[in-house]
């Protein structure tokens, strides 16, 4: 510790009053802050403004936290990502569910714009405030959190999941040309934080961690920026790293009909507890810009098969023009990913640029932390991923340096339901 | 060690408390007759009363100068009560401290350099937070401990200091962690006197400009880095030796305070943290695990001594503190094949994965840690 504990806040004598631990704070949500003295200056201090649920559209806004299926999926794409991958450190199950109820009560507030527990300040003076702080007066950015389980939260001997674990949940497969880090991997649970704010993002995945502290430990974690691709599709198409329209022909979060099909888990189809969820793939795909930037335009054209410009497919002169596969090479990167390519196989992208400095080689550590969702990934990424990494002229520029898979649960019903519930219950 | 600047938890707590907060966020108990209006200016430090009640003091700074300043409340040998840097030419800022009956120093520090221009205030009577019998018995055991502690170093050191200055490398390397250990166990005592930590405890890249590197880690360095002892070296043993005598005198007269246990215990697993689980305390000898696990059992100490009143106050908080530090325990124990011997791994020989897990059980236990003071003073 150097000098950064100047301005902290320092032990202080008794304050009147109760004093409920952080936890149990936690527990209260918005309603009960009736605590006393303690609480009430926190209750006030915890309420950022813009906390009354409005139109997502209107940017700064808050999404509803309760649904039936989870926020940040659907929801139109925000701005910014945070994604964090947990181990679970403790062995007993009922920490977990007591971890997994506390982190909803948390989720719940911070969405709505609340600080968590009683607040960043106002409390008791001897302990460290419950909430970190850095996004008081930061409106709710439409901030999403989204909960995934991986494949070894299931593992046989840990927490009596092992019958619970969807057949569609498999351990991803090796692909050609993977270099994946093991640190970069995997994960037994997961929090997708989207936000148009990236401090607000990154608030919340720090909360969670710490609330987690001693149950869960981050294993992994990655920021992102520039969304890749957009569930409205009457908004601009955004870029990836390639300086490339990326999403042309996402699903759109409106599209009930589609999302039914390609995106949310049946009722069922799988693993009970599933129905009305989805399966996360996520993947961190290290682009090699430098190579890239040397490119010809005419090849990097015909690596995506799209022009740069305005994103029309080959021979075609409008972005959202209907692409004639058969115009571009063989290896095109969108013509092997259309559905057409893969037996209609359909997948939701939310995926965000990163840059994560130098690689200590002088070369960006940049690329795109790919995130898809889909109803089945046996039937959606795993086939598609098998037939880019075998054709693609993008493979080339790009490389699959993490990996992970996690079933996403359906959305929190209400106050008294929480994370996974279906699952432990 | 804090490279620069020394905590002033202890320090502070030693009183009881001070909250340096933002103006927004002022207790309300800190207004009325308590009030203290400073106004800093280049040459003038005005308090706008000497004579204080005890209790929740806040003051209101006003720098009008054109420096940069930063305002301390002191004790009269200097200690910091409660303090607050960076105050802008033209702000304001809130100090609020809860201070005992007694002679206090206010000190304007304008350019942030220097001793500062000094005021001296009397707190009197007051309402000073009262006490229970329990939680003075904790401060009594706790600082016949710390005392221990210091007295069962004082030999160990002699032990290493003269074997640096006979030029005995194996001896010295020897008896080098061993010697620190009493001293790591309670550091945060020693540290709330402000000048005998830099002295014995600095590691190199804490040396401000101009600071003469002296203590544990400069002879550590010699020992492990650059294989001899010169002059120079010798000559810094004895230097070491009598500043841990200096340590050893005064430790007793440490101000402590249940609240000071409670983040004393926090503070060390923050050493730990910080400076242990990256191997930067110990970057030469990689004796780090030593002094982690002297950290944990100097936080264990207080934990234990302020659990009686702690577990009737929050019950939920000792449990997961008990099995936390039980968690934190079991897995020091992997790297030691004797449980009543201190000789650990060398932690260059302690891989990544395992850092990682050592730091993990670190965070779960001082999450949890971090609410003790609270839990002690309901």
């Amino acid at each position: 510790m150097s000098d950064q504990k100047q301005d902290s806040t320092e032990p202080a004598a008794a304050s009147g009053g109760p004093a409920p631990s952080r936890r149990a704070l936690l527990g209260w949500g918005g309603a009960g802050l009736a605590l006393g003295a303690v609480a009430a200056g926190g209750a006030v201090a915890a309420v950022r403004p813009g906390s009354d649920p409005v139109p997502a559209a209107d940017s700064g806004a808050a999404v509803p936290f309760h649904g039936a299926h989870q926020a940040g999926i659907a929801t139109a794409v925000q701005d910014r990502l945070h994604f964090a991958a947990f181990d679970v450190t403790t062995k007993d199950r009922a920490e977990l569910v007591s971890l997994l109820k506390e982190w909803t009560r948390a989720a719940e507030r911070m969405t709505a714009g609340h600080a968590v527990g009683d607040g960043a300040y106002g409390g008791l003076a001897a302990a460290p405030p419950d909430d970190t702080g850095e996004a008081l007066g930061l409106k709710p950015s439409r901030l999403t959190l989204t909960i995934g389980f991986g494949p070894s939260l299931f593992a046989k001997g840990r927490f009596g999941l092992e019958d619970k674990r969807p057949e569609a949940l498999v351990d991803l497969p090796k692909f050609p040309g993977d270099n994946l880090d093991a640190a970069r991997s995997g994960g037994d649970l997961c929090i997708q934080a989207c936000a148009d704010d990236p401090q607000v993002a990154v608030h919340a995945i720090r909360n969670l961690a710490r609330i987690g502290m001693g149950r869960t430990a981050i294993r992994w974690s990655q920021l992102g920026f520039g969304k890749t691709s957009s569930t409205t599709p009457d908004a601009q198409t955004p870029r990836n790293m390639f300086g490339f329209k990326d999403g042309t022909r996402n699903i759109s979060g409106t599209d009930t009909a589609a999302l039914d099909k390609h995106v949310w888990v049946g009722e069922k189809e799988d693993a009970g507890w599933m129905t009305g969820g989805s399966y996360l793939v996520a993947r961190r795909i290290r682009m090699h810009i430098e190579t890239w930037d040397r490119t010809s335009l005419q090849e990097q054209e015909d690596v995506f098969g799209r022009d740069k410009g305005e994103g029309a497919a080959v021979g075609k002169p409008k972005e959202h023009d209907e692409p004639f596969l058969k115009a571009m090479l063989p290896t095109a990167h969108v013509r092997l990913a259309h559905p057409d390519s893969n037996g209609g196989a359909t997948i939701l992208r939310r995926g965000y640029s990163f840059t994560d400095g130098t690689d200590g080689l002088g070369r960006l550590d940049a690329g795109l932390f790919f995130l898809a969702y889909q109803r089945d990934s046996r039937r959606a990424f795993i086939p598609l991923q098998r037939s880019l990494a075998a054709h693609d002229a993008l493979n080339q520029y790009i490389q699959h340096v993490g990996s992970a898979h996690f079933a996403v649960p359906p959305g929190v019903r209400d106050k008294d339901d929480w994370w996974g519930r279906a699952l432990f219950s | 060690m804090r490279a620069v600047r020394f905590s002033v938890v202890t320090a502070a707590a030693t009183v009881a408390a001070l909250t340096a907060v933002t103006g927004c966020a002022q207790k309300s108990d800190g207004k009325g007759e308590g009030a203290l209006q400073v106004v800093a200016k280049d040459d003038s430090c005005e308090v706008s009363k000497k004579k204080l009640p005890a209790g929740h003091v806040e003051m209101t700074v006003q720098n009008k100068g054109s420096k940069i300043t930063e305002v301390y409340v002191l004790f009269p040998d200097d200690r910091i009560v409660a303090e607050r840097e960076n105050i802008g030419p033209g702000t304001k800022a809130t100090i609020t401290a809860e201070i005992k009956a007694g002679s206090y120093e206010i000190a304007c520090k304008p350019g942030m350099k220097g001793n500062g221009i000094r005021q001296k205030i009397e707190v009197t009577g007051g309402n000073a937070a009262e006490r229970s019998p329990e939680m003075d018995k904790a401060v009594a055991e706790y600082r016949t401990y710390v005392q221990a502690q210091a007295d069962e170093t004082l030999p160990k050191a002699k032990k290493f200091t003269d074997a640096v200055a006979a030029g005995d490398i194996e001896a010295a390397k020897k008896i080098y962690a061993d010697s620190r250990l009493g001293w790591e166990r309670t550091e945060p005592v020693a540290e709330s006197f402000g000048d005998i930590d830099p002295k014995v405890d600095l590691r190199e890249d804490g040396l401000e400009a101009g600071q003469k590197w002296t203590g544990w880690h400069r002879l550590e360095k010699a020992l492990w880095h650059d294989k001899k002892l010169g002059a120079e070296e010798k000559a810094l043993a004895p230097v070491l030796y009598k500043d841990l005598l200096d340590w050893q005198k005064r430790v007793g007269t440490a101000d402590i305070t249940p609240t000071s246990m409670a983040n004393g215990a926090k503070e060390l697993l923050d050493e730990v943290a910080t400076g242990k689980v990256t191997g930067e305390e110990e970057r030469y000898s990689h004796t780090d695990l030593i002094d982690f696990k002297g950290n944990v059992e100097g936080a264990q100490k207080s934990y234990e001594l302020l659990k009686p009143v702690a577990s009737k106050n929050d019950p939920a908080l000792t449990a997961s503190l008990d099995k936390q530090f039980a968690a934190l325990n079991t897995l020091l124990d992997k790297y030691r094949k004797d449980k009543n011997s201190y000789e650990f791994t060398s932690y260059e020989k302690v891989g990544k994965a395992d850092r990682k897990e050592l730091s993990d059980a670190v965070n779960a236990l001082a999450e949890p840690l971090s609410r003790l003071a609270a839990a002690v003073t309901k």
